[in-house]
């Protein structure tokens, strides 16, 4: 007789496949979507021309967006990212005191802090100052966001490095920020992953984008002026109504997928291979 | 000068280094020490002399704070979160526990093997026996080499390697990687090697030449081991210390130790009535 635990077996194994389905379906159809609207719109003029006038048929691209992404996210990586591996090496390597656990607490609770408040912190602080939409501010705030995922990834990383590195090295009276570079270099393919997944985070940031560097129909004009963004086209395009202007949101999110895929296979061909110590 | 003449001038200096220590009193010199994790006690009013050019062994059963004494002699002890050491240790009669020491200097001093052989796995061979000099700031290709180069040939894995210096110190086996453990700590020209159970992830073959090497390293430097093997103790060690329960029970020289104990409980310990 075939018992419970056979079918137990075999109805638990649908579900888990159920599942499967059930969480694939939104993504591939996300990508389908993206892909048959989004790629009629690429074509040479989509990179190098600037946005269409909102008149039926008129030929644009999205130049300046794709500059103005590629600059803030540029900038926001140069400032997230020594920040973030910086307090990652802290938290793993010193912090195993108040001080330590307390960023590492800071640096969960920031991770899941909602994009658009700390848009509203770049806005206040760097926004007014500079009286309207400026390069700072969406720089600032899209390196705020980028510091805990860095810090955290590194962290973990880092504990992954067997401590049996930092006694070899401690016994060898090599200084301990020495060590702390020797166990970093042991888990390098660690750190970069991180690094990598925050930039790819923050590429698909459009609130903090909203509120601090604006739109412009143009090129980037210098760090005071309003600065496009690809996110910032898919938010208004998409929403105008206009099919010219629809097409190219379209466009706008296909290429940014696209820059996050890429950026996630890089992760997986650095970290392929590499000697693990989980 | 010729390099040979060079070695042979080395060698006397060393004999004469080694002779200008043995008049000099015991090189380690455990006082009262007291080691703690937290609020566990692991080691109670520890009194050791360890002598020069001598092999010391430390055994006793599991749990017995051989481990702990031996991270006590050069601060290692310390790098545990919460540990604690009450007492002196003093090396050629300074205290290294004194706050004008720095702990970085100490390890320079006094280096230490493993009980796990644990080559930097991201460094080359070649790497793994400078890393204690290049990390401490030696930039020199040819000091460097030379070094890596001498330390190899002490530990005997020179002609092993030397054709695959830049492979990975992780593809060695475990014995090789022991003695390029072994010659990384020789590289920085310590005083004293500590061994925590240097060979007991090792087979038969590999621990016999690790213990010829041990009683080749006596000549120049101060060796103390871990063990909790009695019979590698008697074939490797000049003295012996057994220790119970965090105490220091019996001290003395190897053959006196095994042959007549003083104490009731290191004659049943090494007689294997308990342990």
């Amino acid at each position: 007789m075939r018992s419970r635990r056979f079918l137990l077996d075999k109805v638990l194994i649908s579900l888990v496949c159920m599942s499967v389905v059930i969480a694939i379906v939104p993504l591939a159809s996300i990508l389908y979507y993206v892909t048959i609207r989004g790629l009629p719109a690429m074509n040479p003029g989509f990179f190098t021309k600037l946005p269409p006038l909102p008149l039926p048929g008129a030929p644009g691209g999205l130049g300046n967006a794709i500059q103005g992404t590629l600059i803030l996210v540029g900038l926001a990586a140069c400032i997230g990212l020594p920040f973030g591996v910086l307090s990652g090496i802290y938290v793993s390597e010193y912090g195993k005191n108040f001080y330590g656990l307390t960023v590492r607490f800071l640096g969960d609770v920031l991770v899941g802090n909602p994009s658009i408040v700390v848009g509203i912190l770049g806005f206040i602080l760097l926004f007014r100052p500079f009286h309207g939409d400026n390069l700072y501010a969406g720089v600032f705030s899209l390196s705020i966001i980028m510091i805990p995922i860095v810090s955290i990834a590194t962290a973990e990383a880092l504990n992954l490095v067997p401590s049996s590195i930092r006694e070899a090295s401690a016994a060898l009276g090599i200084r301990k920020w020495r060590t702390s570079l020797l166990v970093v270099s042991n888990a390098k393919s660690g750190v970069a992953t991180g690094a990598l997944l925050a930039t790819a985070r923050v590429m698909g940031e459009a609130a903090p984008l909203i509120l601090t560097v604006g739109w412009s129909n143009f090129w980037y004009a210098g760090p005071t002026a309003p600065v496009a963004s690809l996110t910032y086209a898919i938010w208004s395009f998409g929403t105008s109504g206009l099919q010219n202007w629809v097409n190219l949101a379209w466009g706008a999110a296909f290429f940014l997928i696209v820059m996050v895929i890429a950026i996630n296979l890089a992760v997986r061909l650095l970290t392929r291979g590499r000697i693990t110590y989980a | 000068m010729p390099s040979q003449e060079l070695e042979a001038a080395y060698e006397i200096y060393t004999q004469y280094e080694g002779m200008r220590n043995v008049s000099a009193g015991p090189k380690l010199e455990v006082r009262q020490l007291n080691a703690f994790y937290g609020t566990k006690q692991a080691l109670y009013d520890v009194d050791l002399a360890i002598e020069p050019n001598k092999v010391t062994a430390l055994i006793g059963p599991s749990g017995c704070g051989k481990s702990t004494l031996i991270r006590c002699l050069n601060r290692m002890h310390e790098l545990v979160p919460d540990a604690r050491v009450k007492g002196q240790v003093l090396l050629d009669g300074s205290d290294i526990y004194s706050k004008a020491l720095d702990p970085v200097d100490v390890r320079r001093r006094i280096g230490m093997v493993f009980q796990k052989p644990n080559p930097f796995p991201n460094m080359s061979i070649a790497d793994n026996v400078v890393a204690g000099l290049r990390l401490n700031g030696v930039r020199d290709r040819g000091r460097l080499e030379e070094a890596g180069r001498r330390s190899l040939q002490r530990v005997y894995l020179w002609d092993e390697v030397k054709d695959e210096l830049k492979r990975s110190g992780a593809s060695l086996s475990g014995g090789q990687q022991q003695r390029l453990c072994i010659a990384r700590a020789l590289a920085i020209e310590p005083e004293v090697i500590l061994m925590d159970e240097p060979c007991s992830a090792l087979d038969p073959t590999a621990t016999a030449k690790i213990e010829e090497l041990i009683a080749e390293l006596k000549a120049q430097y101060t060796v103390v081991i871990v063990t909790h093997n009695m019979q590698q103790a008697s074939r490797v060690a000049d003295y012996t210390a057994f220790m119970y329960l965090g105490k220091l029970i019996e001290y003395g020289e190897t053959t006196a130790l095994f042959e007549r104990p003083k104490e009731q409980l290191t004659e049943r310990y090494i007689t294997g009535k308990f342990g």
